[in-house]
């Protein structure tokens, strides 16, 4: 994975083939205390104990159709190398979580790469299930809630044109937000 | 709010899975499926699929579906998409870019025509 808003994709995407119905995805950057930690958050099916130890073996997997999953072994890899480490968090029923933790300023740190295309493809992918993104960075927040951006378009989907453009403008806010309203140069 | 039990969310996954089905006089015409396992999202499935989305846009269409499902077991010909019309043969195009996939969705998704230089196979694979 090129960066970290790949390997983001890649994990919600476990999420939804979990039945989650409410994925929360929160990135926090601290340039003061160099670190960057992201949290994928669900309400899916969950795992038990034994299906958590073995999560991070890039030769389990739970699909049928190949004999490895690289999804989780490729973060915590990559969580790794920027002196960090990813844990696991999940019950049966219940959801769960991933945490990935990385030193900000290492320099084998993947970039963030681009997190608006990540939530477009994830929220255009599958408009039934509710997204909330929450970016921290040092003290600014950007967040997006796709049931607000629901209850704007009156009913219409939201995979439909007015809805894509809805949330492309939305998204393009993140790094205004991020910044307070400065420009990035 | 009350906890989902797992029986609840495959309810829940059988009515979303019927509202996205494809049906003769249902309200959608046409759906594209593009694949985002690790080995699609690694070959560039996210630039597929904002090229779908651009497509869409421009279109204005209100009845073309555009979904994400899971590795297709091919991982050498990532990025792959599937593109389905009401009545007629899913379709697999493989080793796509932005500008072929821009292609596969006037050409076929509005068209009607099969791209057969991009396509792989009629058919549609288990995925779970």
């Amino acid at each position: 994975m090129e960066d970290l808003s790949l390997h983001i994709l890649d994990i919600a995407e476990n999420s939804i083939a979990a039945n989650a119905d409410t994925i929360e995805i929160t990135i926090s950057e601290d340039e003061r205390k160099d670190s960057l930690s992201i949290e994928i958050k669900d309400n899916g099916m969950g795992m038990d104990e034994k299906k958590v130890k073995k999560a991070l073996d890039p030769f389990y997997t739970t699909k049928t159709t190949r004999r490895f999953g690289l999804g989780l072994p490729l973060l915590s890899e990559s969580a790794k190398a920027a002196s960090g480490n990813l844990t696991i968090k999940s019950r049966p029923g219940e959801g769960t979580q991933i945490k990935a933790d990385f030193q900000y300023s290492h320099i084998d740190r993947k970039p963030l790469g681009d997190m608006s295309q990540t939530i477009l493809t994830l929220v255009m992918g599958n408009p039934e299930i509710d997204f909330v993104y929450t970016h921290n960075k040092n003290s600014q927040t950007y967040c997006l809630d796709t049931r607000k951006i629901k209850s704007q378009l009156n009913g219409r989907p939201l995979s439909s044109p007015e809805g894509i453009r809805i949330l492309r403008e939305d998204l393009k806010n993140i790094k205004m937000k991020l910044t307070g309203g400065k420009h990035e140069g | 709010m009350a906890k989902l039990t797992l029986k609840d969310l495959q309810k829940k996954r059988e009515e979303v899975k019927k509202a996205i089905t494809l049906r003769e006089g249902g309200p959608y015409k046409a759906k594209v499926t593009v694949h985002m396992g690790t080995c699609g999202i690694a070959a560039g499935a996210r630039k597929v699929i904002d090229a779908v989305l651009k497509e869409v846009e421009k279109s204005d269409r209100q009845d073309i579906l555009v979904t994400t499902t899971g590795c297709a077991g091919l991982c050498s010909r990532e990025p792959m998409a599937t593109v389905e019309l009401v009545g007629k043969p899913p379709v697999k195009y493989i080793d796509l870019t932005a500008e072929k996939m821009a292609k596969i969705f006037k050409d076929h998704v509005l068209g009607g025509k099969t791209v057969t230089d991009y396509a792989l196979a009629y058919g549609s694979e288990k995925t779970s």
